[in-house]
């Protein structure tokens, strides 16, 4: 695996009022890597992915990806960043004022100038690459059950087949069957297209699966980072308490 | 201890006004980005017909109607109201007047706030919420541009169509009423419309109409976009953009008529 730095982000802050969130993240995802952060709820995982992809300004710290810094910068070159970018949204985030085949191709005829008929095909194609059939293309989101959801989600977010691809909680809401189908479908997709990927769960078999490095984040702090067999041989008393799923040690339960 | 009190006071009286000059600021921002991406492509051709659709075609019922039953009874009270003054033969002059100037843009300005203000804010709201606004950004598609920028320019090119409209409806129901109901001469009552009819009437009531239109998209939008917190912020969100852009309708209404028509 090469080790050139696809992502960089160091010291970075982001507070919402009183509440600081992210308090000093520093972590590199190198380029073909599948990073995958771990973290309980509201420890700022979604925060983290929302800040490299320029959706949340951060208030301090550097986040650089392929070497270009991206705090503060103009739209075009943030926009120009997306291109480059795809992204499962935890609750899909389908358009449901679109078609299925609609969703999967947006980016394909709004910014890259393709043509419906041709677009339709190619969405088709990868719908098909994540076990949907083109019986679902002229459906509406609605329509469809959870799991067929995250796999048109996904199916948008390889379609243009992107360097870096964000996975927000992927199997969160999925019976376990689904949730491996997914798993497998996102281990498929990133080889396919030999992207980078950041994955933010909570789901310790997903994280397992996925990943080729984790990251534990906890009170917006990155804590622990290693690969997974290291994990499992880790002192870290909060990362054990977490993989464990305790209510008892360092990690307290917000009452 | 009075030092304390005092610091109470300020500070109650200070959080508030940040409040208020925050949300100002927020919303001003909001604005100047919306009018910037109304001018500058990519421009939505489908989404904005698409608009044109849901704000003129599918509002003409509430605004004939609207606009139908404000000529009938304007004709009504003025014969019931000006008959001791022995002045039946200006009504057809006091429905003119009083539905393209004021009737016809105020009442389809407040219907379309209920019917269009509040689907906006809804769809847009629930966009936020389900993150389909921030997937947008993720799939390199400026949010102002497509959604907001269509409903601005579908607002401000439709409503004055939608009043102009209503304008016709209005004086025809005043004719109905003129004629069946109060007995006036058909023939008469339509000489006297003409007569009366003024160019800067018309065109300050489609100037209304366009503001208002303007008025109604904008508030739709920016309540939508702002809203969070689920099912209830969408609802929020609802609630405020009708109150709101009905209330500056209403204040609007005055500026220009004042603009207009103040010597």
């Amino acid at each position: 695996m090469s080790k050139d730095i696809k992502i960089k982000i160091r010291n970075l802050h982001k507070a919402f009022g009183k509440k600081q969130v992210l308090n000093g993240v520093d972590l590199d995802l190198y380029k073909g890597e599948s990073l995958v952060v771990i973290g309980g709820s509201g420890t700022g995982k979604s925060v983290l992915i929302k800040c490299i992809q320029g959706l949340l300004t951060p208030d301090a710290g550097s986040i650089e990806i392929d070497g270009v810094e991206i705090i503060n910068e103009d739209t075009d070159l943030i926009e120009s960043m997306h291109s480059k970018m795809g992204m499962l949204f935890q609750g899909g985030a389908l358009f449901d004022s679109l078609k299925v085949w609609e969703n999967v191709a947006f980016d394909l005829i709004q910014n890259r100038g393709m043509r419906r008929k041709e677009a339709k095909i190619v969405a088709i194609k990868v719908l098909r690459q994540v076990g949907l059939g083109s019986d679902i293309a002229d459906l509406y989101p609605s329509e469809l059950s959870g799991g067929m959801q995250k796999r048109v989600g996904l199916a948008r977010a390889v379609i243009t087949k992107p360097e870096i691809i964000f996975f927000d909680e992927p199997t969160t809401g999925l019976d376990p069957i689904m949730a491996d189908v997914i798993n497998d479908l996102i281990i498929e997709s990133a080889k396919d297209l030999g992207a980078t990927t950041l994955t933010i769960t909570h789901d310790m078999a997903s994280a397992r699966k996925i990943a080729d490095k984790i990251a534990m984040l906890y009170k917006g702090k990155i804590i622990w980072y290693g690969t997974v067999k290291e994990l499992d041989k880790t002192d870290n008393p909060y990362v054990k308490q977490f993989i464990r799923g305790s209510s008892k040690g360092p990690i307290a339960v917000e009452k | 201890m009075i030092t304390h009190f005092f610091e109470n006071f300020l500070r109650a009286l200070g959080r508030p006004l940040v409040k208020f000059l925050s949300s100002l600021g927020d919303f001003t921002i909001f604005v100047t980005k919306a009018l910037y991406n109304c001018f500058v492509p990519p421009f939505y051709f489908k989404l904005f017909f698409k608009q044109v659709l849901d704000i003129g075609f599918y509002s003409l019922p509430v605004v004939g109607l609207t606009s139908l039953f404000a000529g009938m009874v304007i004709a009504l009270q003025t014969y019931s109201g000006f008959t001791g003054f022995k002045a039946e033969g200006v009504i057809a002059s006091v429905v003119l007047i009083s539905v393209t100037r004021e009737l016809a843009p105020v009442l389809s300005g407040l219907m379309v706030a209920g019917r269009i203000g509040a689907a906006m804010a809804a769809e847009i709201g629930t966009m936020r919420v389900t993150e389909q606004i921030d997937a947008l950004v993720t799939l390199s598609t400026n949010p102002f541009k497509y959604l907001v920028a269509p409903r601005l320019w579908a607002g401000v090119i439709v409503l004055p169509i939608l009043v102009f409209i209503g304008d016709i409806i209005g004086i025809f129901g005043g004719y109905v009423v003129g004629v069946h109901k109060l007995g006036f001469n058909a023939a008469n009552y339509i000489t006297a419309t003409f007569q009366d009819l003024q160019l800067i009437g018309i065109i300050s009531g489609l100037v209304k109409a366009g503001v208002f239109g303007f008025i109604i998209s904008m508030m739709g939008c920016y309540n939508g976009y702002k809203s969070k917190g689920g099912a209830q912020g969408v609802g929020t969100a609802t609630t405020n953009a009708v109150v709101s852009s009905s209330i500056l309708i209403l204040i609007f209404n005055y500026l220009i008529t004042e603009m207009f028509f103040s010597r």
